[in-house]
């Protein structure tokens, strides 16, 4: 597999020289934290970031997408028929993507892609995405990524990574996507051995800078409605205030909803991003809610993630350890402590 | 303001050995520095967890909504003036409470220390009576705590609490002289097309998760107008209308009723300074009809009000 | 990407054929649907207790279950409760008129384990409508050998609410179907079925759970009293099935909203054993 090896200064050259071949979205640094948005004129990638504010799920799966279209004119031959909407899957990448949010793609990956059914929407957008990570030299205390099956240079669900190395950046190619982003890529040079063997050390090294150890081996053997009737969940609940920020900011939340926008006659069929935090989520036309209840609504995101999940696909848990919800959530539901006692 | 725990733990020991009550509300140390954690106790043997510092930035009052029992509650100036609002407006009855009032200082602006060691990861915070010291992995830095307060407790002039059945410290003195509307003037003098455009621009990171409804006392209708699906009021996309819509009828839902806890500001993960929207109206209900919001159990609130003698025509 | 040609998401154009009222609330009404293309009625190859999502543009979808059989060729038909902002909308939409039709979706009642059994159908209210599509499917020439004995229960508030009327006059004249009706209660002297609770009648009439399978839809209530009869006559919890409704949007197990437990009441179910909702969280 090609490695090169850029000067920084050097990176961001070959990176505006890549737009021609790929919508290229970076981290970007806006107001106090970062964020990941499409590389133009006026966006600067900056690399020195811990984590973008909000993951990157959005560039596969946008918060709001359309879906269809339709018109309502009764004069038109194709009045009240749902037609697909016209779609772009130009090749893009994401350049700069943690390893935790890329591991998460593939967490999210058979919610969308099954052997029953498949998201056409998420499918293509996936598939003409390369996904360009970049190591955690210094991972957050919050981060715990080593417990679920990740690493700050973990190479899960990437076609290439990047290596902080200082004032160079040394990339590796890890799949034929990658590769193929690497001969687009101008310039940089074959690293010498002094290059290869840091960039060795600094994965090595990183690892252990994750003191978090988060345990989830036994979660796989609990009995579901034992662990459902649990005695922490009202306690767990008590502080939520049941807004959607774990669910918004979490790289691997995929609820959605569906809903009908129209304007005079023309009108579409489009998909917004929802939470199981929210009471609605769940509420029957009939008024009935199976989830009426604040703490119901909290244990089904946690039974989702660290039981549900585990039960469903064999695959451990559905939490990449970013930690974006322990540090953004308004009252301190820490996953944490929750995955522990759910696991103890 | 430390030095409260001591007097918060004994006061909510006291209370369960007196049966005065079936449960005590108030904070725990979060996981996290900078971040506490609303905690319910249902024993004096947890009173070992109840906390006090100056990072208590959600609103407590929140979770009195429809209680049906007897609860403690830790309550400084804003979080009183929520609990006499909750009073007023039927959520919870006075002789359920019992409020430990807490003279309050301010509260640390996390986002602004933040800032100040340059995002940079806080690992632990210290702090003392004027002064806080934040440490991260290469980094110790000490703070004057009032060069760091939330803006909305830099122009606070109620941080004694407005009720309660015991005080735990004596009351601080009240600021005076604050200027709180600098920023509101600064928008009334835009004209509409800078107006507009300046809200627009403070919610274009908006991502819709209602954290700042969720973190309002004021808001506890069982069905928010955001959520009714017949008739649906709001688009559920980002579309920026449907963003705005949202922003501008949860402020009038706060109108006259809002005290300026600040709790919206703190829990809004995009950081946007979503006072902006309510500022404003508790700026007009003090000006127009000298009034502020959950100072007193004796008076209506604002809008439900009626008196034949209102000096405005309109209400004629 | 040829695996991605067929859009799960996209509804069949149908035309609304036929509407009829059911009931005397005017709250249930009956959806007779013609595939604009007649290509894609073979493409909606269902098997009853499947449902789908019916598909208003403008409106949005709600998932029916529907309630024609898959014997019936040429149309597919769904009883519609008036509810929410969907249902509420075809309520008053008029033959003729164009929409969507979005599967089959959902597993379907266990017609494996069925055959060559006694089949014991127990309804209530508006939640007839895969029961119907069932016993059309099994009073179908090609079908009935290949079931035992059929016995029906079959209530409504009163006689007014029955869905069906004609239909269930017919099975009454049958000698291959033992149909129980009854209404909790009437006025009506020439009432000639029964009067009371479906589980009440039920107690009555299902006698023998021997070699049987008892398939139970109705709403909670009902299900719930229900159960402990069947059990008591010995049907095991294997043999008791139901079907669930949730609140669904996608109707293929990725919106995440309608799961119980592991298991999402759109893609795995409706259709359940009591035996397998035991070993699920109570959460519907």
């Amino acid at each position: 597999m090609t490695k090169k090896i850029y000067t920084k200064k050097e990176w961001m050259k070959t990176l505006a020289g890549l737009k021609s071949s790929y919508n290229i979205f970076v981290p970007v640094s806006d107001g106090d934290f970062h964020i990941f948005k499409a590389m133009d004129d006026k966006e600067n990638p900056d690399f020195n970031f811990k984590n973008t504010r909000l993951s990157p799920k959005s560039v596969i799966y946008p918060q709001s997408e359309r879906l269809f279209e339709f018109t309502l004119d009764e004069n038109a031959p194709d009045a009240n028929i749902i037609k697909q909407a016209e779609k772009d899957y130009f090749p893009q990448a994401i350049v700069g993507i943690r390893p935790c949010d890329a591991h998460a793609f593939q967490i999210v990956r058979p919610n969308f892609d099954n052997p029953e059914y498949q998201d056409p929407w998420w499918i293509q957008r996936y598939e003409s995405t390369t996904f360009v990570g970049l190591g955690c030299n210094n991972p957050d205390s919050t981060c715990f990524c080593t417990s679920v099956g990740g690493g700050p240079f973990s190479e899960k669900g990437l076609d290439a990574l990047l290596y902080d190395l200082g004032d160079t950046f040394l990339v590796k190619a890890l799949t034929d996507k990658g590769e193929k982003f690497l001969k687009l890529a101008q310039g940089g040079k074959k690293p010498d051995k002094t290059a290869l063997k840091a960039s060795e050390e600094l994965a090595a090294s990183a690892s252990d800078k994750i003191k978090n150890k988060v345990s989830t081996d036994k979660l796989k053997h609990k009995v579901q409605t034992e662990l459902f009737e649990a005695p922490f969940w009202d306690e767990v609940a008590f502080a939520c205030i049941n807004c959607g920020t774990c669910t918004y900011l979490c790289p691997t939340c995929w609820c959605f909803d569906m809903q009908d926008e129209v304007f005079k006659k023309q009108g579409d069929r489009i998909r917004n991003w929802d939470s199981c935090m929210f009471p609605l989520f769940t509420l029957h036309g009939s008024g009935h809610n199976p989830r009426a209840r604040k703490v119901q609504r909290v244990r089904q995101r946690f039974m989702h993630k660290l039981k549900y999940y585990v039960d469903k696909y064999d695959n451990g848990v559905q939490c990449s350890g970013c930690g974006r919800c322990i540090k953004n959530c308004p009252v301190n539901i820490d996953i944490r402590k929750v995955c522990e006692l759910m696991n103890s | 303001m430390l030095e409260y725990v001591e007097k918060i733990r004994e006061t909510a020991i006291k209370l369960f050995k007196d049966g005065k009550v079936d449960v005590f509300i108030g904070y725990q140390k979060g996981s996290i520095p900078m971040m506490n954690q609303p905690v319910l106790i249902n024993s004096a043997d947890q009173a070992g967890l109840l906390y006090w510092d100056r990072n208590c930035g959600l609103n407590l009052c929140n979770y009195l909504t429809r209680r049906t029992d007897r609860i403690g509650i830790v309550a400084n100036g804003c979080n009183s003036r929520n609990i006499v609002t909750h009073i007023t407006e039927n959520q919870i009855r006075r002789d359920q409470l019992y409020i430990v009032g807490i003279p309050c200082k301010g509260m640390i602006d996390h986002r602004a220390v933040q800032r100040a060691v340059k995002q940079q990861e806080i690992l632990a915070v210290e702090e003392h009576s004027e002064t806080f010291t934040v440490k991260g992995k290469d980094f110790e830095e000490t703070f004057n705590i009032k060069d760091y307060l939330r803006s909305n407790c830099l122009v606070c002039t109620h941080r004694n609490p407005v009720i309660f059945d015991e005080i735990i410290a004596q009351p601080v003195e009240e600021q005076s002289g604050v200027d709180a509307y600098k920023d509101v003037r600064q928008i009334e003098g835009m004209d509409s097309e800078n107006k507009w455009n300046f809200f627009t621009r403070i919610i274009d990171k908006c991502i819709r998760c209602y954290a700042c409804r969720d973190a309002c006392p004021l808001c506890y209708c069982p069905t928010c107008f955001v959520d009714e699906s017949k008739p649906q009021w709001v688009g559920k996309s980002i579309d920026p209308v449907d963003t705005m819509t949202f922003h501008i009828l949860r402020a009038y839902h706060c109108a006259g009723r809002c005290t300026d806890c600040g709790a919206c500001e703190r829990v809004c993960p995009m950081g946007i300074p979503v006072r902006q929207f309510t500022k404003k109206l508790n700026k007009d209900a003090q000006e127009f009809f000298s009034w502020e919001a959950g100072l007193s159990l004796d008076q209506r609130p604002l809008l439900d009000v009626f008196r034949p003698d209102d000096y405005n025509d309109f209400i004629r | 990407m040829e695996r991605l040609l067929k859009n799960p998401y996209l509804p069949y154009p149908v035309r609304i054929d036929k509407i009829i009222t059911e009931t005397e609330d005017r709250n249930l009404k009956t959806f007779r649907f013609v595939f604009l293309d007649s290509e894609d009625e073979k493409k909606f190859s269902y098997i009853p207790g499947q449902f789908a999502e019916l598909s208003i543009a403008g409106k949005g979808e709600s998932p029916i279950g529907i309630a024609s059989s898959p014997t019936e060729k040429g149309h597919v038909t769904f009883t519609v409760n008036k509810v929410g902002l969907v249902t509420t909308h075809l309520h008053n939409m008029k033959e003729g008129d164009v929409m969507g039709i979005r599967g089959p979706l959902g597993n379907w009642y266990p017609w494996q384990e069925m055959e060559g059994k006694n089949v014991v159908i127990i309804g209530g209210g508006f939640a007839f409508t895969t029961l119907r599509s069932s016993i059309v499917y099994m009073l179908h020439p090609d079908n009935r050998a290949r079931f035992k004995d059929i016995s029906v229960v079959y209530g409504a508030r009163n006689p007014g609410m029955l869905l069906y009327k004609d239909e269930l006059a017919e099975w009454e004249q049958r000698d291959d179907i033992n149909m129980h009706i009854t209404v909790d209660g009437t006025d009506d002297p020439d009432w000639k079925y029964n009067t009371g609770f479906v589980p009440t009648i039920t107690e009555q009439k299902i006698t023998s759970a021997d070699d049987a399978i008892a398939i139970v839809c109705g709403p909670p209530i009902m299900i719930k009293f229900t159960q402990p009869v069947l059990e008591k006559v010995g049907f095991s919890p294997e043999r008791i099935i139901l079907s669930l409704e949730m609140r669904m949007k996608c109707g293929i197990g990725m919106c995440g909203r309608c799961n119980i437990g592991h298991k999402f009441v759109c893609k795995d179910g409706p259709v359940f054993s009591l035996a397998q909702l035991r070993n699920m969280p109570p959460e519907y």
